[in-house]
């Protein structure tokens, strides 16, 4: 078992009421130091209004809030607000301001110099992967992925322990998402935040969160654990429903490929499928043995556009969807730089699956059984 | 045209007395009005208050006020500070509803973002609503300039000097060209102050254009 981390947000029985709604109801929760913590629930949960509550753009109606063991109600919430960065969806930039001033909003409201202030913001441009020449454009000069970037990169500016991300990847397209949540993970690793990030997508909330909090109807937070147990063993019937359907496909996610068995099938270069006449499917490689295709028996001489593939390394989920979308039934494995190493068939990626599975339920029990022989030594 | 250039001095003369009489119950209104409307956004029970108000003012017909301003004010009839007053007056009355739309046009997101941020009430006003509400104000300025400029040409029947003298005094003398001339002049005049705002909104929010023009390209790879 992990070891107990700080908490760096503290929530002590929460309640946010509306007139008679109860938006958020008595929440007791804490969110570990340096981890990303995933706020996760259908609309009108009261996850949005549990994150607000946090920098007090939402005041709780009862209960305690304390960050880095401060009363959050003590401080004043213009100075709270700035000792924590904030992402909301659709960016939420100035448009009336450049890229770089959008970016140095906090380090001005806190008195840094124009020049000095502005100088960090360009420094972020390159932590969040944007182009120096974005500087001073206008908001409206920049794509959604670009302006959710400089979101971020304004949260980061006065460089503050806390994130608070409020569905900030909601209104990118998904390739686009796709590539922010991987940089969002990529960051944390760097920075060490303390991120609370709020979604309705389950998905994300797996992929990004170390801890996950799922918030049902009603603001009752019905379930927090760390992405795997939240897939495997949901809390309750909501969170079995939430989490979904295809949970099971998804919890493939959590299993590397160690010990998967990759065979070295046939592959054709490209420039010999025209005149190549091949006995079975055969992956088709480029000059840099890059596969893109396959070669069928059937249709000599013409090339079959290839399924999703599986880089080595990967998990047992993209080995699986590797298998399920090739037109061979075979799995296309690649290594680090997109080389063809070989192929893997769904039924050898499920009996992998399953003694992962084993395994893994006997290392729970062994870990449940440890701490009892502890006492009773 | 003779007539025109011959006297091109006074007309030029009368133009900027014009201007000074058009242009200072702006700047006035302007800070008049922000303020007002400010203080009703922050106390939502007033604003019925403050544009019923507004707009009874600005049914008091413009040479009435005129002649009682003197009396009120304890100024002399030829005083342009009457003027000035009366103009600032209708300014007023227009510009708070002017002030309202364009406070009122600032994207919810945007505020919240900037509470988000940790803007104090003063700098979120000066720094994010301000500034994103030109557009709109500039645009209730304009019209308000106009009719300005117009207004102003009344005051000449009780002798204040500006470009509505030509008129006043064409007719005495049954003279057409000197009320061409003093209609022309004041449709230039109209004219320059519009362009005068339009280039001030442009050099002071140059971000509007792009936003109205290319807006977010959403799906383009970051």
């Amino acid at each position: 078992m992990t070891s107990v981390t700080e908490a760096m947000i503290e929530f002590r029985e929460v309640s946010k009421v509306y007139g008679g709604t109860t938006a958020v109801d008595r929440l007791s929760l804490s969110v570990p130091k340096g981890q990303i913590t995933v706020f996760v629930g259908p609309s009108g949960c009261g996850k949005t209004t549990s994150l607000r509550m946090v920098n007090r753009m939402v005041e709780p109606t009862s209960g305690t809030i304390t960050v880095d063991g401060q009363d959050a109600a003590a401080l004043p919430a213009a100075k709270l607000r700035r000792s924590m960065g904030y992402v909301m969806q659709a960016a939420g930039l100035m448009p009336h301001r450049t890229v770089v001033d959008n970016i140095a909003t906090v380090p001005r409201l806190n008195g840094v110099p124009r020049g000095r202030a502005r100088a960090r913001a360009r420094e972020l441009l390159d932590v969040v992967g944007l182009p120096q020449a974005l500087a001073s454009r206008y908001p409206a000069q920049l794509s959604g992925g670009q302006q959710q970037r400089v979101g971020v990169a304004r949260a980061l500016a006065a460089d503050p322990p806390v994130l608070l991300m409020d569905e900030p990847f909601s209104a990118v397209d998904p390739v686009v998402r796709h590539e922010l949540q991987q940089e969002l993970v990529r960051l944390q690793r760097e920075l060490g935040k303390t991120i609370v990030f709020v979604t309705h997508d389950i998905d994300e909330a797996v992929l990004l969160g170390d801890r996950v909090a799922v918030f049902a109807v009603g603001g009752r937070l019905a379930q927090v654990a760390g992405p795997e147990e939240l897939l495997r063993a949901p809390a309750d019937e909501f969170v079995a429903g939430f989490v979904g359907r295809d949970r099971g496909f998804r919890h493939l996610g959590f299993f590397d490929d160690k010990g998967l068995e990759v065979d070295g099938a046939a592959s054709v270069a490209r420039s010999e499928l025209e005149t190549a006449r091949v006995q079975e499917w055969a992956v088709v490689v480029d000059g840099d043995r890059r596969p893109t295709g396959w070669a069928s028996p059937e249709s000599p001489g013409t090339l079959v556009s290839g399924g999703s593939l599986h880089k080595v390394g990967g998990s047992l989920r993209t080995a699986l969807d590797a298998a399920l979308s090739s037109p061979s039934g075979r799995g296309v494995v690649v290594d680090d730089d997109g080389r063809y190493l070989g192929t893997v068939g769904a039924t050898a990626v499920i009996a992998q699956a399953d003694r992962r599975r084993a395994q893994a339920r006997r290392e729970r029990d062994a870990r449940a059984a440890g701490p009892a022989e502890e006492e009773a030594r | 045209m003779e007539w025109a250039t011959e006297n091109l001095g006074r007309i030029l003369s009368l133009a900027g007395q014009h201007l000074v009489l058009a242009v200072v119950p702006l700047v006035l209104g302007l800070v008049i009005s922000l303020p007002l409307a400010q203080l009703v956004r922050r106390h939502p029970a007033w604003r019925t208050v403050l544009l019923t108000v507004s707009s009874v003012l600005y049914t008091v017909p413009s040479l009435a006020l005129f002649i009682i301003l003197p009396v009120i004010l304890g100024t002399r009839i030829l005083d342009p500070a009457n003027v000035i007053v009366a103009l600032t007056v209708y300014a007023v009355a227009l510009l708070v509803r002017s002030s309202l739309d364009a406070l009122d046009s600032v994207d919810g997101e945007l505020s919240l973002a900037a509470q988000a941020l940790g803007h104090t009430p003063v700098t979120r006003y000066f720094q994010v609503d301000l500034p994103l509400s030109l557009p709109v104000l500039i645009a209730g300025l304009r019209a308000i300039s106009v009719s300005n400029i117009s207004l102003v040409s009344v005051a000449a029947l009780v002798g204040m000097p500006n470009l509505g003298i030509l008129f006043t005094e064409g007719l005495q003398r049954d003279f057409v060209t000197e009320i061409v001339v003093g209609l022309v002049a004041i449709l230039i005049l109209a004219l320059v102050m519009d362009l005068a705002l339009v280039l001030i909104g442009g050099f002071l929010s140059p971000w509007a254009r792009l936003a109205a023009g290319a807006g977010p390209r959403k799906t383009a790879t970051a």
